[in-house]
């Protein structure tokens, strides 16, 4: 599995604003690139990004091929209560990786 | 004739005398002409993609490899501690070798000659990641590579390397990066060329990059046949580069344009 890394502060105060910061190890290969026999090398692109919270989606972002290597993806969103945010990324072979990160809402 | 012999002295005295050493007040490193938006992304591990490769590494550094059944970290133990300011002395002599080794030959040598596993190939993920986290162990220590008497002649081809033109276009790595520092090489500030960010992320490459990799894109660059990786001339120029750096804080993963 890809490597990944997810900022995001452990707490937080109700109905505060919070930034959260992810970045992946991923090719994003796009497909419109040649190898040095003059084969294409096929698209490999991660294109979809989704995160939710306490199973509520909050964030969600498609992705193309202009999007570089290693996408990194900021957003924000409000802290309501302590549980869990869930990060998924997709990509075109269809290979899934999830994280969990905890939150503590006061 | 003699106007012109006198014309051509002057001109050959004024290039002569702009190839002039970096004042070490006045050296600045990769980050300072960086613009701020890269900057903050070199600064936060959470966002700089270099500290991919560093925790790749930190994984490689705990796992068994070779016939000798060991890793790195059963001889070196603890990386914080026993990698500290390694990577800044890097070019080193290898006593056996009598040549320098710069820290991913290091690496390789080790791997061959006590965990007698295959030498890993150059810009491969693995060396990368292993390079970068032993790196990583030396941010903010100042560059100090011990140049003693049986590197001086390295270091002294280094120099020549440095100053030497090559390529089509004729240029020396001095005529850009000691003289015209600062100004422009179309869209891109030119760089002093110091080292101190090894194995660096270049947005550019969209990937963590050797400093011998940096090398010879410069020297493609200026159309000149680069030299393979790891080759004794590769090695000395950045063992020159390292003693012109030296004193500078090692800013490893460094991001850069």
């Amino acid at each position: 599995m890809a490597r990944v890394m997810i900022n995001i502060p452990p707490r937080a105060k109700r109905g505060e604003i919070i930034e959260i910061k992810t970045l992946i190890q991923h090719p994003m290969e796009t497909g419109y690139r040649l190898d040095n026999k003059g084969a294409a090398i096929p698209r490999d692109i991660i294109s979809r990004f989704i995160c939710s919270y306490n199973g509520d989606e909050v964030f969600r972002a498609e992705l193309f091929p202009a999007i570089s290597a290693n996408p990194f993806i900021a957003f924000s969103t409000v802290a309501t209560k302590t549980g869990e945010l869930v990060f998924t990324w997709i990509d075109d072979n269809g290979q899934i990786q999830s994280e969990i990160r905890q939150i503590t809402v006061e | 004739m003699r106007v012109l012999l006198a014309a051509g002295l002057a001109v050959a005295a004024a290039v002569t005398a702009a190839t002039a050493e970096i004042d070490p007040e006045a050296r600045r490193s990769g980050y300072d002409f960086a613009s701020p938006e890269i900057r903050a992304m070199q600064d936060d591990d959470t966002a700089n993609p270099g500290m991919l490769w560093v925790l790749e590494g930190e994984t490689l550094w705990a796992r068994k490899a070779g016939a000798a059944v060991r890793s790195c970290q059963d001889c070196h133990g603890d990386a914080e501690a026993s990698m500290r300011g390694i990577a800044a002395r890097y070019p080193a002599l290898d006593a056996v070798l009598a040549r320098p080794l710069d820290l991913e030959q290091r690496i390789n040598r080790c791997r061959t000659e006590n965990q007698r596993a295959e030498p890993l190939a150059w810009e491969s993920e693995d060396l990368l990641a292993l390079t970068a986290f032993v790196a990583r162990q030396s941010r903010g220590l100042p560059i100090a590579v011990v140049a003693g008497p049986e590197l001086r002649p390295f270091l002294d081809l280094g120099k020549e390397l440095f100053r030497q033109r090559e390529g089509q276009l004729n240029l020396s790595c001095s005529q850009c990066h000691d003289d015209n520092w600062g100004k422009r090489l179309a869209g891109s500030v030119i760089p002093q060329g110091h080292p101190t960010g090894y194995p660096i992320y270049r947005l550019e490459w969209q990937s963590l990059g050797s400093l011998q990799r940096r090398l010879r894109s410069c020297m493609t660059g200026v159309r000149a046949e680069p030299f393979d990786y790891g080759a004794p001339q590769g090695v000395a120029l950045e063992l020159y580069l390292m003693e012109r750096a030296r004193g500078m804080p090692m800013d490893t993963p460094a991001v850069l344009p």
